[in-house]
């Protein structure tokens, strides 16, 4: 089907402008904050950046508390696919990595990188590309590291909006609609920056191949439609001037009206060739190729209930205390701060969140700018919703369902499609909050979905584990099976040889044990020469070897004892294998026959050592040793080195004595 | 009248053949009726039921051997779910195998944990990690928070935490009509 193509190619000729189903017409509010050019506001105190500033995956923080930044540096890298990185919006410390509240309607608070600037604002060293003539495909992949989203509101990461799709991608739509009340951040950069944003049309028309490019501006905004007219003469680019209509700023809305195609419910826009770009984020992809500059700052409206409603260029994390004072401070009867318009947007839980990427209107308000809703009255089903609704929905239908919990239902009606543009409500003449029931209605469908894949997980995870279990089982057996199997086969050759090659093999132990002590019996004893004391040593030896000598009978009379219980055991063994039982138990025997064989050794060892010591401290009596017993002999050498100490007392007393006798 | 019951007899001949081929053609494997029930049932496998698991549950519910109302994970909903699917009318949950809880997730407080592996083996969805005598932890996005690992430490180190909002998970709220104090005159 080449229809798209053609459709594209008829309306470049026409200035045909079709019509959607629905829409309302809210006060426009838009005059207060496009009195004042874009502003500059001063360096904040500090800058908080918060991970969660676009759809997708948290990027990951690359910095430390305390490391110094420098402009432009990157602090978080994208992470996964649908991810963006952050850079630091100016020079200075980085102070705090915590949570802090964000500008969410949850009000809650999320990870934080908090930025202390130096007052330098000093640039890290930037890198153009020549997005004119380099390589599509390394530019692409490059916007990885820009930080730059969809900055309409939606924030979704603008690298995979600009990868080449499986469609080529025939249309570029700009959306230069803004059709929310309040909100004029895009119509006073189209005033200001025309330039700079057909440029950026120029980028990402080359980075998507697209032919024709439309830029679609709602009626209500003369001068910035004037400003883009003169800055695309002479280009290809075309201006067309949709009528306004609240909410003709919705990509869908969009593309109908300027190209009068329907994208497809279930479908993406680039499926059909269509891709929809905001102007900002044109303007910032132009920014970031052409002077290398990531996404550090964006235009914020600040309007409302403040004294000097103004657009200002604000560097995302600045907080929206100070963008308050800027506009020359909140009104005394302002009572919360709204973040987007007064339709989609949602009230912010303090005036300390910071300004990030999403923001593009921050509304200050007041009881007498926004009533406070009357109280809801029941559904009267006239269906005044179902003609506003810009998506065709039957929002009193869905309404039933959202607020019987029928959520079944709800889905079968298209609940998903519903855009939460606010219409509904907004003409609803029992002022029924419809949109926060479709909000909650899709949010329980989204975590009762989440619930069914984690119990889908939980299920296939629990049957992978049994069936492992159930594997390991059977392995354990077929081990079992497959020795229970090898001892019979070894057992039926063992049976008649084993025993008596065991007993051979103990024969042979004990046959070499004897000769090696017959061996050390053999030994010449040619001590006559030596001293006295070489020969008490030698007595000691020989001492020690009569002591082995001895054991030598109980050695042999335990080893025949110890055969003939291996020999028993090995017939039980037999026994066992035969009933398939125990093939673990005989080597713990073994074992434990072998530790026993081994103590008495020991036992052994420890009293020859034992007789040698006895037999050394009879070294020095140079008597006959050699023939008495040497504990006999230890005694012998105690009484006599007794006699000796006493001798010697007897002989200092006569020395004394025979002293004094000199003395006298 | 003979044609009349030769067509016949053709007829009951090919559309035998036809019921014949499409037995085989379009056969089904397994009790359907199991795998819808294990559909309902939120694969805990806590075992609170009775049963060493969800699909053993199911399969008794499906046999008949085990009422609808044994589920206390799968809540109201879950008996009620069950009861639409198996046609029999709806009964509160049977309070003798638990009371209803908010989803939680088993936590190991890894100073004190000894590394005994007991955790491990009871875990029926593997969401711990650990080996012997070195330090466990629970894989949170898998745990179906069962409770199961509770019982075996034999140092008490695993607590079960409810599940923290974050603005990830966070819902939008049922509308509801704020109360405000009415205004004195």
């Amino acid at each position: 089907m080449n229809a798209p193509i053609n459709i594209a190619g008829l309306l470049k000729k026409t200035k045909a402008v079709f019509r959607f189903n629905g829409g309302v017409h809210p006060p426009e509010n838009k005059a207060q904050s496009t009195q004042r050019p874009i502003g500059q506001l001063a360096l904040p105190e500090k800058l908080v950046l918060p991970l969660r500033q676009h759809i997708g995956n948290i990027p990951k923080i690359k910095v430390a508390i305390g490391d110094h930044v420098l402009k432009g540096q990157l602090i978080a890298e994208a992470e996964g696919t649908v991810s963006a990185a952050i850079h630091a919006p100016t020079s200075g410390t980085i102070t705090a990595i915590a949570d802090a509240v964000i500008p969410h309607p949850s009000g809650l608070s999320d990870r934080c990188i908090t930025i202390t600037p130096d007052g330098k604002d000093s640039w890290i060293e930037r890198q153009p590309q020549d997005w004119r003539k380099d390589e599509l495909a390394p530019l692409v992949k490059s916007l990885r590291l820009s930080g730059i989203v969809g900055l309409g509101g939606a924030t979704f990461p603008t690298q995979i909006k600009l990868r080449s799709a499986n469609t080529a991608i025939h249309t570029l739509v700009i959306n230069a609609a803004e059709c929310e009340p309040y909100i004029t951040c895009d119509d006073m950069l189209m005033r200001e920056r025309s330039e700079e944003i057909v440029l950026g049309i120029k980028v990402a028309k080359r980075l998507l191949d697209a032919e024709n490019v439309i830029i679609g501006i709602e009626d209500n905004k003369p001068e910035a439609i004037k400003a883009m007219r003169m800055a695309t003469e002479n280009t290809d680019i075309q201006v067309k001037v949709v009528p306004t209509l609240y909410p003709s700023g919705d990509a869908r809305r969009l593309v109908y009206l300027v190209l009068g195609q329907e994208v497809p419910h279930n479908k993406r826009s680039t499926e059909v060739g269509i891709q929809v770009f905001n102007v900002a984020t044109v303007s910032a992809l132009y920014r970031y190729f052409e002077f290398g500059e990531p996404a550090l700052s964006r235009v914020v409206s600040m309007t409302g209930n403040v004294n000097q409603p103004q657009n200002f260029e604000v560097l995302f994390g600045t907080p929206l205390r100070h963008l308050i004072k800027a506009a020359g401070g909140a009104k005394r009867d302002t009572s919360h701060f709204i973040m987007g318009g007064p339709m989609m947007g949602f009230n912010l839980p303090s005036d300390d969140v910071p300004i990030t990427k999403a923001a593009n209107c921050i509304i200050a308000a007041s009881p007498t700018l926004f009533e406070p809703p009357p109280p809801a009255m029941p559904c009267i089903r006239c269906a005044r919703c179902a003609d506003a609704c810009p998506v065709s929905l039957q929002p009193q239908e869905l309404y039933w369902f959202a607020k019987s919990d029928n959520f079944e239902k709800a889905q079968a009606y298209n609940l998903f499609d519903c855009i939460e543009c606010g219409a509904c409500s907004y003409v609803c003449p029992s002022d029924i909050p419809l949109v926060q029931y479709y909000r909650y209605a899709k949010s329980e469908m989204i975590a009762l979905d989440k619930a069914k894949e984690a119990a889908d997980i939980a299920r296939e995870r629990n049957e992978f584990r049994l069936a492992r279990i159930e594997r390991e089982k059977q392995e354990r057996a077929a081990k079992h099976a497959a020795r229970a199997q090898g001892a019979k086969t070894a057992d039926s050759s063992e049976k008649t040889t084993a025993p008596n090659d065991k007993q051979a093999a103990i024969a042979a132990a004990i046959e070499r044990a004897k000769a090696q002590k017959a061996a050390e019996n053999t030994k010449p004893k040619n001590t006559t020469h030596l001293s006295n004391t070489t020969k008490a040593e030698i007595a000691a030896i020989d001492a020690r070897r009569a002591s082995v000598g001895l054991t030598e009978t109980k050695m042999t009379t335990n080893e025949e004892k110890q055969a003939k219980i291996t020999a028993a055991i090995a017939r039980a063994k037999a026994q066992k294998t035969d009933a398939n039982q125990a093939a673990n138990e005989t080597p713990i025997k073994n074992d434990a026959l072998a530790v026993d064989t081994e103590k008495q050794a020991k036992i052994e060892a420890a009293i020859a050592r034992a007789k040698a010591a006895k037999a050394e401290a009879t070294k020095p009596q140079d008597k006959g040793v050699q023939t008495k017993p040497s504990a006999d002999a230890e005694k012998q050498a105690k009484i006599e080195a007794a006699i000796a100490r006493a001798k010697a007392a007897k002989a200092s007393a006569l020395e004394t004595k025979e002293q004094q006798a000199k003395e006298d | 009248m003979l044609i009349a019951l030769y067509i016949m007899l053709g007829l009951a001949l090919v559309l035998g053949a036809v019921l014949g081929y499409a037995a085989l053609k379009f056969k089904v494997e397994g009790d359907p009726l199991i795998a819808r029930i294990d559909a309902i049932l939120p694969q805990t496998q806590c075992g609170q039921c009775g049963y060493p698991g969800c699909k053993p549950y199911a399969t008794a519910i499906a046999n008949g051997e085990a009422d609808i109302n044994q589920c206390p994970p799968g809540g109201d909903e879950g008996v009620h779910a069950l009861a639409d699917l198996l046609g029999v009318e709806y009964k509160p949950l049977n309070e003798e195998h638990g009371e209803t809880k908010p989803k939680m997730v088993a936590f190991i407080e890894e100073d004190i944990c000894i590394g005994c592996t007991l955790c491990i083996q009871a875990c029926p969805v593997d969401a711990i990690v650990g080996a012997a005598k070195h330090m466990h932890t629970i894989v949170a996005s898998e745990c179906t928070g069962c409770e199961l690992c509770i019982a075996p430490c034999p140092v008490d180190c695993i607590t079960m935490n409810p599940i923290v909002e974050t603005p990830e998970n966070w819902k939008w709220k049922y509308p509801t009509i704020p109360i405000k104090p009415a205004i004195h005159l």
